[in-house]
């Protein structure tokens, strides 16, 4: 239920914060949410790592970790090179 | 301990708060996105520190290989192609959602019944995303970009939800000896991402992109209930809101409900695309004329504003249009650039496009604060834009594409439309534009037509 109240009130933070964002940032938006949708990792490294269970169980935690971690550098980078050339005005 | 990591997980969320709330402006964007990165490394570094991670090899091999694909494709990828990479990133978040469900199970078994429809959402967002992507990606491509409508779609799409919802209901009763339904709710649940967007035409692709993007937030999401970790729950959360926020701008800059890009197949029915006129509607009525011609209005014009849109990507003519803007600058003209919201491929695609070529952002210019200029501008070019110019989206009641906001063009003095043909746009009409008295046509590739325009302008 705890849970349940807390996803319900960060959708509303998402929904003020991000009605902010001008659409010349959507792009650079929508890439840096990519990013942080790699949030998945934390499950990816838990499954990853879990003592005491099948290999198969790890290596999945394994591919949902190289998923998640494409996502996260690759998001977080091309966000950045996209960022940097809205700033580069003479 | 624990504490500690919970901690750590509520600094990350916060810093990717903060990361969003960054993106409000162009200035602190970079700064944004730097915070945003540092919270997500926080929140990796607390999670290695969880006892229930014993041992690091899948880990950091996973960590490893991982991060360089994403470095190898973020320097790579060309900035036409970002709608292409959003979507396949869409479809690794989810694909990732996905696995860690699957294996969550492997690992604990049986849970509540909270935890096990935590477990079955976790799979079928995740599942959804990841096939959906990969249709909208393909897409993109251009491999298969018509709606593509099956046989009995309708028939067949009921019929998966409802095989889902036996097999979600066969799990969730008893999750420990389930693990069986929970594998085959997740095949089923990929074949429902595939015909789900396999029916959508490639006109509609952004909206489609928004909303998975929004999809993989909200797997992951899922996945934090699963886990009961609340900084999964929190990011997953504002991914969630941003994908919908996104396809609800793009579905009203398109003059289309959610349902009907979902649902409804291609933007123009058959109906109505039978009452189309053809190739008579334009017969002695467009006026052509060359760069030189051209050069000359421009020569005379005090204020230009260029309406590009997504053949100007295709050409590839974002650094001729600059060019040309600069000439025209320095001969002390205004000059502006006019962003229908649609223009593009994604939602801003065109403003990266132009940032890339240097042109300031504060010369691009949205569609509801430009269109009142266009009545004191001396010259408007329009580079491979179509329907968003299309003034029977405002005037012609019985139009297809009536009532879609489109930038008006049509207003300034003189219009000069660049394009190969007289092909029509993504809805499939022509376009009154074209036949206005004001209009004059310049037949050619984009890119060519702008060089010979500096070229002639440089010569004055």
């Amino acid at each position: 239920m705890e849970a349940l109240i807390i996803f319900v009130l960060a959708v509303f933070i998402g929904y003020e914060v991000i009605t902010k964002v001008p659409p010349t940032l959507h792009t650079p938006l929508m890439s840096g949410s990519n990013a942080i949708s790699g949030i998945a990792v934390v499950g990816a490294i838990i499954c990853a790592g879990a003592g005491g269970t099948s290999w198969f169980a790890n290596f999945l935690g394994f591919v949902a970790v190289v998923l998640a971690m494409i996502n996260i550098v690759g998001g977080f980078m091309v966000t950045d090179r996209m960022l940097q050339m809205f700033k580069r005005k003479k | 301990m624990n504490n500690y990591i919970n901690l750590a997980y509520l600094v990350s969320a916060v810093l990717f708060i903060f990361g969003l709330k960054g993106l409000g402006s162009p200035r602190s964007a970079p700064r944004g996105n730097l915070l945003g990165a540092v919270g997500m490394l926080i929140a990796v570094i607390a999670t290695l520190l969880d006892k229930g991670v014993v041992s690091y090899t899948w880990i950091i091999a996973g960590i490893v290989v991982g991060s360089s694909i994403g470095a190898v494709m973020a320097k790579r990828v060309q900035m036409t192609q970002m709608p292409e990479m959003v979507a396949i990133f869409n479809g690794f978040g989810g694909a990732a959602s996905l696995v860690v469900a699957l294996s969550t199970h492997i690992i604990w078994k049986g849970g509540s019944t909270s935890w096990a429809i935590a477990l079955v959402l976790s799979a079928l967002i995740g599942a959804v995303t990841l096939t959906g992507s990969v249709v909208a990606w393909a897409k993109l491509q251009g491999y298969a970009d018509k709606a593509m409508q099956m046989p009995n779609q309708k028939l067949w799409r009921a019929g998966l939800v409802l095989a889902i919802v036996v097999l979600a209901a066969l799990f969730v009763h008893n999750p420990s000896s389930g693990g069986f339904y929970l594998f085959a709710l997740s095949v089923v649940a990929l074949g429902l991402g595939i015909l789900l967007v396999i029916a959508i035409g490639g006109a509609d692709m952004p909206v489609v992109i928004a909303l998975l993007n929004s999809y993989s937030g909200l797997a992951a999401a899922a996945t934090g209930f699963v886990l009961n970790n609340y900084g999964l729950i929190i990011s997953g959360a504002l991914v969630g809101a941003s994908g919908i926020i996104l396809s609800q701008i793009m579905c009203k800059a398109m003059n289309r409900s959610l349902g009907s890009v979902l649902f409804g197949g291609a933007m123009v029915s058959d109906e109505q695309m039978a009452s189309i006129p053809g190739k008579e509607f334009y017969e002695g009525k467009v006026k052509s004329c060359g760069a030189e011609e051209v050069a000359m209005l421009l020569e005379n014009a005090q204020k230009v504003i260029f309406a590009p849109g997504y053949g100007l990507a295709v050409a590839q003519a974002q650094h001729v249009t600059k060019e040309l803007s600069n000439v025209l600058e320095k001969r002390g003209i205004d000059v502006k650039f006019a962003i229908h919201p649609v223009a593009g491929r994604m939602p801003g695609h065109m403003n990266v496009l132009l940032a890339e070529a240097e042109v300031p952002y504060d010369k691009l210019v949205e569609m509801d604060h430009i269109n009142p200029e266009f009545s004191q501008t001396d010259v408007t070019i329009v580079l491979g834009a179509n329907d968003v110019t299309n003034p029977a989206a405002r005037d012609d009641k019985t139009s297809p594409i009536f009532g879609m906001p489109i930038l008006e063009v049509d207003k300034s003095r003189t219009v000069v439309v660049i394009k190969r043909s007289l092909s029509p746009g993504f809805a499939g009409i022509p376009n009154q534009l074209f036949i206005n008295d004001n209009t004059l046509m310049l037949f050619g590739d984009a890119k060519e037509v702008l060089q010979d325009l500096t070229r002639a302008i440089s010569e004055l």
